[in-house]
Parts: C-alpha cells; sequence; structure tokens
C-alpha cells in the first residue's frame, strides 16, 4: 500500500496535463511504427512515465497487445487465453464487443523483446509481491548503471524482504566492485560477492579478475572470489549431470520395463516391444484428442489406457502367434520382427506417417529453480518419480501377487508348475499382456519426452535390449541397476566425447562386459538359472 | 561392349521410335516422382510427392506439355539410401521417364547422382543443401548456403549484434559441411575460436538435456549468444521442448534453424518456439498474389484447408514450372536439349521477384528470415534486397574457393578451377 502511495505522489507530481497527452499521443503511433522505429518510440513512453506502462510492456512481451481495427485503441489480451475478454490499456477496463476478429495484433520481434524484458525489470522494482521485485533486481544485474543504483540505494532503504534485501545487495556490491574509486571499498564489495550464485556476477568478477587496469588488491580479491564461485558451479554442474543421467536412466528403465518381463522372465525375444511403447503412445494422442479441454488430466486417464490397449494387444499376439513357437527362439524372434512392422505400418494407415502432436501438460513444462546455478526440469524429474512407482508396482505384483506366484513358476520349471496345477497357458498369456501393459506405460512417459511417430519403438528397442541384458535376464533389480548405471556414465562421457561417441563407447562396454560375464549383473543363480 | 557407347544410341533409337510413331501426340510424357513415402523422411518427402502431383493436374488441365499429356510415376525409396539409386535406375530405365523429381537428405541424391549420370536423366532436386557440388544431370532449386546460412549468420551478427555461437547439427553431410563454411566465415569476420562452439548430434536425438544445458553455460559468459541450428528432421521438437523446458528464450539466445519449416512446426505445440528464427527463401505467410493462388491450389488438391505450404514445396513448384518452359522452348524432351534450355529460364518466385536458373544449375532465389510465431507460421524480419545467385562452391572454403560451376560453352564444366584454367575433376 505504501508502495502504491510513493508511485500515486510520484505520479502526481511529475504529470501534468502536458505530459499526459503527450503519452496517449505516443501510444498512438504505436500501433502505426514499424518493428525498427518501435524501440524509440517505446523508450520515450518509458521516459515519460506512467503507471500505465506495466500492462502495456506485459502485454506486449507477451504478445498479447493488440488494437481494435476501427479506432486502432490499444487493449491487452486475456494472459491465459490469448483472446477474449480484452482489457483497454488506458481504460484498464474490459472492452466487451471485441473478439479476435476485429482486432490486430502488435507484433514484437527478439530485439524489442530484449528491450522489453529489461524495462520491465525496471518497472518492476516496486512491484507489491517480493518475488517478483527478487527477480526484476537481478534482472538488472547486467545493466548497472548510476541512475538506477541511485533508484536501488532508496528501494534498499525501504525494503523488508529479506530475499530482497539480499538481491538488492549484490546490486549495489557489483556496482562498487566496478564502478567505485576506492580500493578498500572494492576489495570489500568483492569480498561479499564470493557468496552469489547470480551468472552476472560471475561474469564482472572474471573480467575484473583479468582487468590490467584495476589495481591488484582488486584483481587478486576478485580471482579469489571467481575461484569460490567457480567451485560451487562446478559442485552444480556434478549435481546437474548426475541428474541428467538419472533422468535418462529413467527413460531406459520405463522402456525396458516390458521387456523385461517378456523377455526376461518369459525368455521370448521379443521384437515387438518397441511398439508396445509406440502403442502406449498413440493411446495417450488418442486420449488428448478425445478430451481437448482436460489436456492436464488427460495424462491420468492415459495411464491406464495405455497399459490396457498394449496389454490386450499383447495378449492377442501370445494366444494367436507365440504360443505356438515355445522353445523355438530363432522362429519367435523373426516372428515377432514381422509383427513389429505390421503394427508399424498398421499405425502409420490409422494416424498418417507422420508424428502425431502431443501435448505437455503445464504442469509437465518448465523447471524448478533450486539456485541460479541450478534446476532441475519439472518433465524429467516427474518421470523420474514415475519410473520408480512403475518399478515398485512391479516388483510388488511379482512377489506378492499369486499371478507373480505362478508366472516366476513357470518360468522356472515349466512341466512342474503344470503338475502343480497351475494354468501354464494363462499365465503366459497373462505375463506377456502384463509386460506388454507396462511398456504402453512407459511409452506415456515417453510421449512426453519424443515424438509420437510410427518409428518411436525403433529407436528404443536396441537400448530396451541392451538394459535387460545388462542387468541380467530375469533380474527385475538388475535391470533398475542397468538403466541407472548406464544413463549416468551416458551422460558423464557425453560431455567429454560427443552424444554419437558415447553412445557407441557405452555400447562397446557391454560387449566387452558381457564377454567377462554372459549372464549380466545379476545372474540368475541355482536352479532358476537354466 | 561399352555401356556408355550404347546408351546414349539406344536413347536414339528410342526417340527415334517414339518420333515415328502414329500416336506420338497420345504419348504421354512421363514424370517420375522419388520422394520417400516410408521411413523417417516420408515426414518432409511425401508432401513433395504432392506437389508434384498437383503441378501435374494443372498442367494437363492446361493442355499438357507439347501438346502431350503428363504422367506421374511415383516410386517409394522408403527413407533407404541405397534404395534410391535403384529406383532411379528403374525410372530411368524401365519407365523410361523424362524427368525425375526427387530426394531430400544430401545422402539421397549423392546416391542417385552416378545413376542420372550414368544413364544421363535429368533431375530435379529441391532442398536447401551444403553445396559443392554441380552435376550436368541435375538442377538445384533449393538453396546453397550461401542463399541461407550466409544471410542468416549476417543478419544474426549485424542486427542481433551476436558474438558467440553454436553450431548444432545432425551427423551427417549437410551439417558437417555447411558448419565447416560457417566456420571458415566466422572466423574470416574475427570471431575467436573459444566463440565457436559445435555440436552434432544422432538422427531422431531425443534426450537434449545435457546439450541444452551446455548451450546455456555457453551463452552465459556475457556476450550475445546464438545458435545456428542445422539439425534435421524430428530431433528438432524434442530440441526445441527442451530449451523452452529450460528456460532459455528466444530474445537471450535466439536459434536459427535451416531445416525447422512449416510442415516440421505443423505437427508441434509451438508455444516453447516463439521467437526462434528460421531462414529460407520462402514462407507461407508472405502476402503476394502468385502466393495466395498457390495455397489455395494446395488445399484445394488436398482438400485440406489446414495443410501448410514450405520452402522445398515452392522449390518443387519453380522447377516444374521451368523444366515445362524449358521443354516447351526446346521442343522435344530430349535430356540434353532441355539441359541446355534450362539455362537462363525465369519462373516467378511466390514471394516476389524473378527466379533464375544459372549457369551453374542453380537459381537466383531471394533470402527471407522469420521469427516463428504460435499460430506455426513465420514473420518475416528481414530480408535480402534483391535475388542471390546460388552458389554452388562454396567462396569460404579454401578446397572449394576457386572452383566454379558452368554448363554453359567455353567452359561446360561443373568443377572448373579457375587458377589452373581446367576442369578439375574433383569428385562431387
Amino acid at each position: 500500500m505504501k508502495r502504491l502511495c510513493l508511485w500515486a505522489t510520484l505520479w502526481l507530481l511529475t504529470s501534468t496535463a502536458l505530459a499526459e497527452s503527450l503519452f496517449e499521443q505516443r501510444l498512438g503511433e504505436l500501433t502505426e511504427a514499424s518493428l525498427a522505429e518501435t524501440q524509440s518510440l517505446l523508450e520515450a513512453l518509458e521516459a515519460e512515465g506512467d503507471p500505465r506502462l506495466l500492462p502495456l510492456f506485459d502485454a506486449l512481451f507477451n504478445g498479447n497487445l493488440y488494437y481494435r481495427d476501427a479506432d486502432q485503441t490499444l487493449v491487452a489480451a486475456d494472459p491465459n487465453t490469448g483472446d477474449a475478454p480484452y482489457i483497454g490499456i488506458l481504460s484498464g477496463e474490459v472492452i466487451a464487443s471485441l473478439n479476435e476478429d476485429n482486432v490486430t495484433k502488435v507484433r514484437v520481434n527478439n530485439r524489442l523483446r530484449r528491450y522489453l524484458n529489461d524495462a520491465l525489470a525496471r518497472l518492476k522494482l516496486t512491484a507489491p509481491d517480493p518475488a517478483i521485485r527478487e527477480a526484476a533486481v537481478n534482472e538488472l544485474l547486467t545493466q548497472l548503471n548510476a541512475d538506477t543504483i541511485a533508484q536501488l540505494d532508496v528501494l534498499r532503504a525501504d525494503e523488508q524482504n529479506a530475499k530482497v534485501q539480499q538481491a538488492l545487495d549484490t546490486a549495489l556490491n557489483l556496482y562498487t566492485a566496478q564502478s567505485s574509486d576506492q580500493v578498500g571499498a572494492r576489495v570489500q564489495a568483492i569480498g561479499e560477492l564470493s557468496s552469489s550464485l547470480q551468472n552476472a556476477v560471475r561474469n564482472a568478477l572474471a573480467r575484473l579478475a583479468e582487468d590490467e587496469d584495476a589495481p591488484e588488491a582488486v584483481q587478486n580479491a576478485a580471482a579469489e572470489s571467481l575461484n569460490s564461485i567457480e567451485q560451487k558451479f562446478t559442485f552444480y554442474g556434478y549435481v546437474d549431470q548426475l541428474f541428467f543421467g538419472l533422468s535418462l536412466g529413467s527413460v531406459l528403465l520405463l522402456a525396458a520395463f516390458g521387456l523385461a518381463i517378456t523377455f526376461g522372465v518369459m525368455g521370448v525375444i521379443n521384437m515387438a516391444h518397441g511398439e508396445m511403447l509406440m502403442l502406449g503412445a498413440y493411446t495417450t494422442f488418442v486420449v488428448q484428442q478425445l478430451m481437448p479441454n482436460a489436456i492436464n488430466q488427460s495424462i491420468w486417464v492415459a495411464i491406464p489406457m495405455a497399459f490396457l490397449v498394449a496389454g490386450s494387444v499383447g495378449v492377442l499376439i501370445e494366444r494367436c502367434v507365440i504360443r505356438f513357437l515355445h522353445g523355438r527362439p530363432l522362429e519367435t524372434l523373426l516372428a515377432t520382427f514381422g509383427i513389429s512392422l505390421i503394427l508399424q505400418q498398421l499405425v502409420r494407415t490409422i494416424f498418417s506417417p507422420l508424428n502425431r502432436r502431443v501435448v505437455a501438460p503445464d504442469w509437465l513444462s518448465g523447471s524448478w529453480q533450486i539456485n541460479p546455478a541450478l534446476s532441475l526440469t519439472f518433465n524429467r524429474l516427474y518421470i523420474l518419480i514415475f519410473a520408480l512407482i512403475v518399478f515398485a508396482l512391479l516388483v510388488l505384483i511379482m512377489k506378492k501377487t499369486a499371478l507373480g506366484l505362478q508366472v516366476r513358476a513357470v518360468s522356472q520349471n515349466r512341466a512342474m508348475a503344470k503338475a502343480m496345477g497351475i494354468k501354464t497357458d494363462w499365465v503366459d498369456a497373462l505375463t506377456f499382456g502384463l509386460g506388454s501393459g507396462i511398456a504402453g506405460v512407459g511409452g506415456v512417459a515417453l510421449s512426453q519426452l519424443t515424438n509420437v511417430g510410427p518409428n518411436l519403438g525403433q529407436s528404443y528397442i536396441i537400448d530396451s535390449f541392451m538394459v535387460v541384458v545388462f542387468g541380467g535376464v530375469g533380474n527385475l533389480y538388475g535391470t533398475l541397476v542397468a538403466a541407472f548405471s548406464l544413463g549416468v556414465a551416458n551422460k558423464f562421457l557425453e560431455p567429454i566425447t560427443g552424444t554419437v561417441l558415447a553412445t557407441t563407447l557405452v555400447l562397446v562396454f557391454i560387449i566387452l562386459f558381457i564377454q567377462k560375464r554372459p549372464k549380466g549383473l545379476f545372474p540368475q543363480r541355482g536352479r532358476a538359472a537354466e | 561392349m561399352n555401356t556408355k557407347h550404347l546408351l546414349p544410341g539406344l536413347a536414339l533409337g528410342l526417340s527415334a521410335a517414339i518420333g515415328g510413331n502414329a500416336l506420338a501426340e497420345e504419348d504421354p510424357i512421363k514424370v517420375g516422382v522419388l520422394h520417400s513415402l516410408s521411413g523417417t523422411m516420408a515426414i518432409s518427402e511425401s508432401t513433395l510427392k504432392d506437389t508434384v502431383l498437383m503441378m501435374v493436374e494443372q498442367q494437363n488441365e492446361a493442355g499438357g506439355v507439347l501438346g502431350r499429356p503428363l504422367e506421374a510415376v511415383v516410386v517409394d525409396p522408403a527413407s533407404d539410401w541405397p534404395l534410391f539409386a535403384e529406383k532411379a535406375r528403374e525410372l530411368l530405365e524401365e519407365e523410361e521417364v523424362d524427368v525425375i523429381f526427387g530426394s531430400w537428405t544430401s545422402v539421397s541424391r549423392k546416391s542417385v547422382l552416378p545413376v542420372v549420370e550414368e544413364l544421363n536423366g535429368l533431375m530435379f532436386y529441391p532442398v536447401q543443401y551444403e553445396g559443392e557440388e554441380s552435376s550436368e544431370n541435375i538442377f538445384y532449386t533449393g538453396a546453397a548456403p550461401n542463399q541461407q546460412a550466409i544471410p542468416a549468420v549476417d543478419y544474426l551478427m549485424n542486427d542481433l549484434g551476436i558474438e558467440r555461437w553454436v553450431l548444432a547439427g545432425t551427423d551427417y553431410v549437410y551439417p558437417r559441411t555447411t558448419n565447416k563454411i560457417l566456420e571458415a566465415y566466422l572466423m574470416d569476420h574475427g570471431v575467436a575460436e573459444e566463440d565457436i562452439m559445435i555440436n552434432y548430434t544422432p538422427f531422431s536425438h531425443s534426450d537434449w538435456q545435457s546439450i541444452v544445458s551446455d548451450i546455456k553455460e555457453f551463452g552465459s559468459a556475457g556476450k550475445p549468444t546464438a545458435v545456428v541450428s542445422t539439425i534435421n528432421g524430428d530431433a528438432n521438437v524434442p530440441f526445441y521442448r527442451e530449451l523452452g523446458n529450460q528456460n532459455i528464450d528466444s530474445f537471450e539466445i535466439p536459434v536459427v534453424a535451416f531445416s525447422v519449416g512449416e510442415e516440421e512446426l505443423s505437427g508441434i505445440d509451438t508455444g516453447p518456439l516463439v521467437g526462434h528464427l528460421a531462414a529460407w527463401n520462402y514462407f507461407q505467410s508472405v502476402d503476394s498474389d502468385a502466393n495466395d493462388e498457390f495455397i489455395a491450389a494446395w488445399h484445394e488438391f488436398t482438400g485440406d484447408d489446414s495443410r501448410v505450404t514450405n520452402d522445398p514445396m515452392e522449390a518443387t513448384y519453380i522447377g516444374f514450372k521451368m523444366w515445362v518452359q524449358a521443354v516447351e522452348d526446346a521442343g522435344t524432351t530430349d535430356v540434353d536439349a532441355v539441359e541446355a534450355a534450362m539455362i537462363g529460364q525465369e519462373v516467378p518466385n511466390l514471394t516476389g521477384g524473378m527466379a533464375v536458373m544459372n549457369a551453374n544449375h542453380h537459381l537466383s532465389k531471394p533470402v527471407l528470415i522469420g521469427e516463428i510465431q504460435d499460430d506455426g507460421q513465420f514473420e518475416v524480419v528481414w530480408s535480402t534486397d534483391g535475388v542471390v545467385a546460388g552458389d554452388a562452391w562454396s567462396d569460404f572454403l579454401p578446397d572449394s574457393k576457386m572452383l566454379i560451376a558452368d554448363w554453359t560453352d567455353p567452359i561446360n564444366c561443373g568443377n572448373y578451377n579457375t587458377e589452373t584454367e581446367t576442369c578439375s575433376g574433383q569428385n562431387y
């Protein structure tokens, strides 16, 4: 409130009738200006200072600024929907008669967006929300000058929020470190900057440490502070890489789950596994088409649907093809490969060969900014958690349910299990269905990360086999460990060798490893082994 | 018996046989279409097949060529590079087509090239590519690097003040050659080696997190940074999505792409892409009568108002029109006569100005740079003043700067060395 009053007084003091009309006049020019002229016009507008600048710049920055075709009145579209209701920039009121047919968009380009981003930071320094104030101060770090510093000084005196205070101190210290004429003050300011993780601070210190004209004390202090900042950046860099590795591991895990059941437990070399992933991804697409207004919730429908769709296709394949090929691995391989081609062509015929668009729900977009040096993207984070949940469920099914018990019995000794009264045919079908269904669920997750097209399955089939073989056939924990270790190894190699070579190296490593231990990381022991 | 001598004789005999045929006027002129209709490239190439079919239909409605109807022969090389050569041979030897429109990736074109040269076929290649090639039997209607990559870099350097460069591409011949040219060009313009980062990824790459994080780190050094992307095909979608997720805004680190057009954008959520750039010779959003007509015809042909048009479609359109004009001028579909008549042909660009076929078998075309909008279209932010002549051999690579291609007398050579004044025989 206090801030608002301050604004109002300032506004009253500076605005004369003349200035107000000048603002409005300039505003009128905005609709006719070419992109090249717009920036100087916006600068002139900013120089006028007006409370209506914030909604104006905000709308322009986000591409929500329109003008009425009839009289060129500037209006802002609703930021959530991007169209009606439109709010007049000058009046601040909703203009009900407008819709997308009688308004025209005011164009922006990247240069204007960059200018607007900085200008918005200047305007938002006095925003009521402390988080916005803090972000605004941090945004200003790259463009400090005597004017902004004077403004920040005034703001610092009134600031109550500790985080904003800290951000303001960083800005003031950064300015002192670069521009003060007292060496002592500069060295002290540089010392205090050593705890900051702001990129602008890091760059400024790097420049100072190299600056031949700066006093030696300043250079040394800058090098020292920079060193401690770099250490933190290196540490967070490793955390980042570890997360990337785990995330890649979780993708491999989701892709390999189904195969860990169909190949790992049942011993079927299932070349159509990739297509089960694809079916899951396409199910996500179809579900989104069916509920276009509830994209955020669609994923919760898509997961069980994908399980059912891929699962029933799996049961069908088992009943119609695989059960006739027991104990004939080569024929199974060829038959399932044929099935995979049929499924791909089926999808091509139904959905066209083009990739389908799966929209990412809002809560899966963006990233979790832990500090300026470390942020984790939400989609990867949730998929990592999701993979672990699916894994837990799968272990639960295999270890704690009657089905799991029967599956293990059949896979260990078919004849004996049959003698004990287990319907092996039925168990086979259900197991294959379970493996395919889980693959379908993996496909839902993959649809958020990669393209949903007929070739989706093929790009994961090799990886899936790699993970299952490396982990040890028939061992779910082995699959888990294998997926994460391959993911992490890949991501730590990538910066050194490049993507293509990293994948190759991992493959070579696995080949060598399998030479040494043909049964993978966690071989099955005892009677179950054969 | 040498096949090289046999074949022209055979062709002569055939054309004589056709000439002597009483039904000559009814005999259709065969147009081969060599675009993948399945596999990874189907996403882009199937559109071009439809474009050729539309052009054939239009031409037939207008009375055909030389009073003869056109007949399209469509084959599917299935994104399988060696298969392109086999299918080209099938088109030329069995179907005896008079012209081929086809190929998208450079590797498929390089696989077809020896076949069309051996059988003296005629081919139109409609996609932007890395240059360093000029065959007597191929007309290149897409952009050479100096018609796309170089102007885009100029725009970033002069208009946006970019000082640090990420050259990211898919790992095959087009991105590698283009990046080699760009690297040489940037270094010529005083960019230091540590300000250039080069990165290659496989086809259909989907795990972009560490690369995007590297780009972010590279761009945080306080100098304006841009990404020049030769990433091809569907790998672009997860790439842009990751950029959005890691909060890299287009005004902080703009990405200018050479392989992302309207067609590629039509299947994806464009939210995270708004403000990023692409350089082409054509955008659907360009307002001109010829373009409006072309788009309307395309919508009518496909029966779908939401189908977009793109740059390789315009290149196909121009190539097709030029071929028709050249055949009319030559009065025959004989390959050598049409080849000679092709040079100097003019067809209006859909975006304004006149496309001219130069003696090096490349076109003169305007260059446009557009920003991606949230409706999947481009807003033109910059364009060249006039048309730019396609340069077959880059002036910025030490091995090729003295080479020119000129298929008119007296040079008549695709790789003429201006220093030694000989046809260098350099491999295509």
